[in-house]
């Protein structure tokens, strides 16, 4: 029903408000919305410089590269992506991410024990970080416990318990079904792992669009006490968002461990900072309630174009490892700029 | 149709109700009226089922409910527009309107977007304004908020078989006039299909809009009339209800103020908040401002401590033109604010009292900068006497005082920070009795010491009573004046007229 063809009202001298007249959406506004394809616009023009500079950039092989090395931290942003819309915060990507590759490694053909699971090794796996994820949530939310303290012990637990369950060593994957993830690439085009992260992404973006659950992180991350009086369930919705976290970081587990062929407790190492750097890069406020999925992707996709491109500058790893550092100052310091012009208006 | 009977409630000691009886009919609107603090939003609160009552009960068409939850006032056809709106601006209109009930719209686990956004358009039609569901609230003017939260109210028709009622809870405070009649030609005509209640500190637009009135005082209803049998000087009388007693405010210590000039405003402007404020205040004057909320008072006292700069004018302290952009300046100024949320803002709880006295100005020693432990216990063992605070001893925690004894320490802060203007904001609020006395004690001593006083009181008894003179503010602008000497002293209703 279209609202101007409804009957006038019992006094119908009113005048009649018109979303201009009454809504008018002023010039900064739109500055803002510009600011939010922002992170967009420097993805593009971060590739036309760095493909200027070096054209071997845009070949073939190297963009198949480049969506290679993203796959891995687009599944585990996806996951942060939605703790993040909360006004959370999740640190315990290594260590769940460990737990996830060293169960998978140990319970497939393997060099170290007699076990040959094989997918019903990855189902289990993943579950376990489900599960892990859950108990982040349901402590965080339990206890009353900032999720910065829970996620941060559970971290080191999942780091400790990887290393005690494989004694400090490291075990190969034989199987071969694994190892075909990260090294098949169907019809010559990308790899196995690359599907993967973009169903992932595919899931997700459902998730937040189409979902009570994604509503309900944007409501909750947009202001919790008017959430819960909407009657929104906030504890439950705290908790699945931690799961699905945890899933995806056991997702990124499998990809870790088909990608090195092995699995260790240490396999996750770094992982974390740049999954949090490419959430906020992408433009999701640390403070919840804005961003997205599709501000995760783009991210993700300028700290790969980054790191690519400074490999075939070469620069060498430890000055990359400082641009990425002020990549995430320099995000924050920009997201931050979008949330007070909203005060400002 | 919804009846409010015997309703009391208590909050911490206070009675912010006491024995209420309202009636809303059907397809009527009811206004409430009453001062800062006559018990209104409480009211509208527990109707709203955000508060439940201490005694009393709610019926509705006859059957006692409980509201334990608003989704509970929301399923028996209870909606509320709060004053300080409830949309969050990340979310588009359609998820706003329906937060919360996107069952309706799911299938197989998915919002259905599109026939979630038909039925938000549906609901915006019945308050004829056309935005689309998918625009972010974020880029909606105020005024489109509000009827974004009319239309929001309105979807409510649709969960329940109940008579709709919308409570209406200072819908105009942030609101341009031509917005505000849109408003009220939307409540009119919108009047078939459910009551409103109408909170509002303006009493012209209490009148042009609601069929009956109540008028609250100190927690109680003290009248109930036709609004075409009332007018509004006779609000007024009734708002402000019995006389003042002069000897509670210790008026006769109220010597006149000395001949030198300690602060002096001209043309004093916050864009968007007040405009063109003069005063002048005089060693050891007690000026009162007042004014309703959204009056301009708060800000304006907010300039003084440095919260908010004034954007023009000239603001002069001791004769030198200042203007204040932090706390910190105003404090080097010799400015000291006693703020309303003392347990928050004044004080520290969790640490001694010593430690909060010293806080603005450190004893410290000349040569090494360390602090001077003996000296600070020293010094506040003098404001504990001084200041009559009751303390077992000045290294007690601040959060075992009682409240009249905390808000002596937030005095003894200043005081050793050598302040001579304090501003003092609402400086008895949750006090009882006793304390506010000593308060008004603690008021005269500072005033015949030479110490210059604004005062923005809870009520206006307290304003009249305590001030040399008073400003009566209304829409961010200055509209009367009073001298307030004993003898003297301006009626409640003088001052009334002016603030509504």
């Amino acid at each position: 029903m279209e609202p101007r063809k409804v009957p006038p009202s019992a006094d119908s001298g009113t005048p009649q408000i018109r979303s201009p007249e009454l809504g008018g959406r002023n010039a900064k506004l739109s500055l803002n919305r510009l600011k939010r394809y922002a992170p967009f616009f420097a993805l593009i023009a971060l590739s036309l410089l760095i493909g200027a500079m070096n054209p071997r950039f845009f070949e073939f092989n190297n963009l198949i590269r480049v969506a290679n090395s993203a796959s891995i931290p687009l599944v585990l942003s996806l996951g942060m992506t939605f703790v993040i819309l909360l006004g959370s915060i999740d640190l315990s990507v290594e260590g769940v991410l460990a737990i996830g590759a060293v169960l998978i490694s140990l319970l497939v053909r393997n060099n170290g024990n007699g076990f040959d699971l094989g997918w019903s090794a990855v189902v289990l796996a993943i579950l376990a970080c489900s599960g892990i994820g859950f108990l982040n949530g349901a402590i965080h939310v339990g206890l009353r416990i900032p999720s910065f303290m829970v996620t941060l012990g559970m971290w080191f637990i999942g780091v400790g318990v990887a290393t005690l369950i494989l004694g400090g060593s490291t075990v190969r994957v034989l199987d071969k079904g694994i190892r075909s993830i990260a090294l098949d690439r169907p019809m010559g085009f990308f790899p196995i792992a690359v599907w993967v992260a973009l169903g992932a992404l595919g899931i997700t973006w459902v998730i937040e669009r189409q979902t009570r659950i994604g509503r309900y992180i944007y409501a909750i991350g947009g202001g919790e006490d008017l959430a819960a009086l909407s009657g929104i369930p906030v504890k439950r919705v705290k908790i699945i968002v931690f799961m699905i976290a945890g899933t995806l970081y056991g997702l990124g587990g499998l990809l870790s461990a088909a990608q090195l062929g092995q699995g260790n407790a240490l396999i996750g190492s770094g992982r974390l900072f740049s999954t949090v750097t490419a959430v906020v890069v992408g433009g999701t406020a640390l403070t919840g309630g804005e961003g997205g999925v599709l501000n995760t992707l783009v991210g993700v996709m300028i700290m790969a174009v980054l790191g690519n491109g400074m490999v075939l500058l070469g620069i060498s790893p430890d000055v990359q490892q400082g641009v990425q550092g002020v990549l995430i100052i320099v995000a924050v310091a920009l997201s931050l700029d979008r949330a007070r012009l909203k005060i400002v208006k | 149709m919804l009846a409010v009977e015997h309703v009391s409630k208590a909050f911490a000691g206070v009675q912010a109700l006491d024995d209420v009886n309202v009636e809303i009919g059907a397809n009527e609107v009811v206004g409430l009226v009453g001062e800062n603090g006559a018990g209104k939003s409480t009211l509208m609160r527990i109707l709203a089922g955000v508060y439940s009552p201490d005694r009393g009960s709610l019926k509705l068409d006859g059957a006692q409910v409980l509201l334990k939850s608003p989704r509970e006032a929301n399923l028996n056809g209870i909606g509320i527009v709060f004053q300080e709106q409830s949309l969050l601006l990340n979310l588009t209109v359609g998820e706003n309107i329906y937060l919360g009930q996107e069952a309706e719209f799911t299938r197989l686990g998915l919002v259905n977007r599109r026939r979630m956004n038909a039925a938000a358009r549906r609901q915006l039609a019945k308050v004829e304004v056309d935005i689309d569901p998918d625009t972010r609230t974020s880029e909606l003017s105020f005024a489109a908020r509000q009827m974004v939260e009319l239309a929001k109210a309105l979807a409510l028709e649709e969960r329940t078989e109940k008579h709709l009622i919308i409570l209406l809870d200072e819908p105009t405070s942030v609101l341009e006039q031509r917005d505000i009649e849109i408003l009220f030609a939307r409540v009119r005509a919108l009047k078939r299909r459910a009551s409103f209640v109408f909170v509002s500190h303006r009493l012209d637009e209490i009148l042009a809009l609601s069929d009956r009135i109540y008028v609250m005082k100190d927690g109680r209803v003290v009248g109930h009339m036709e609004a075409g049998s009332t007018t509004v000087p006779q609000l007024h009388q009734m708002m402000v209800g019995r006389d003042r007693h002069a000897e509670y405010y210790r008026e006769s210590r109220q010597g006149p103020p000395r001949e030198e000039i300690v602060m002096e405003a001209r043309d004093l402007s916050v864009t968007g908040a007040y405009r063109k404020v003069d005063f002048v205040l005089h060693r050891g004057e007690v000026l009162g401002i007042a004014g309703v909320v959204g009056s301009g008072r708060e800000e304006l006292t907010r300039t003084l401590f440095g919260f908010v700069p004034q954007s023009s004018g000239t603001l002069l302290i001791d004769g030198h033109e200042v203007r204040l952009t932090v706390p910190s300046q105003a404090a080097d100024h010799g400015v000291g604010y006693i703020p309303r949320e003392r347990r928050t803002e004044g004080l520290v709880l969790s640490l001694p009292l010593a430690v909060n006295v010293t806080l603005s100005k450190l004893p410290t020693s000349r040569i090494t900068g360390a602090i001077r432990l003996s000296r600070e216990i020293q010094l506040a063992k003098s404001w504990v006497d001084k200041l009559h605070i009751r303390t077992p001893g000045v290294e007690a925690l601040c959060l075992n005082l009682s409240g009249g004894n905390q808000q002596k320490v937030v005095l003894a802060k200043w005081m050793n920070a050598r302040a001579h203007i304090l501003i003092l904001d609402h400086p008895t609020r949750g006090l009882d009795v006793g304390a506010k006395e000593e308060v008004y004690e603690l008021i005269r001593d500072l005033s015949e010491e030479g110490v210059s006083i604004i005062l923005t009181a809870d009520t206006l008894e307290e304003t009249i009573g305590l001030c040399h003179s008073i400003l009566v503010m209304r829409d961010g602008k200055v509209t009367a004046r009073f001298d307030a000497s004993p003898g003297r002293k301006p009626s409640q209703v003088d001052l009334i007229q002016h603030m509504v």
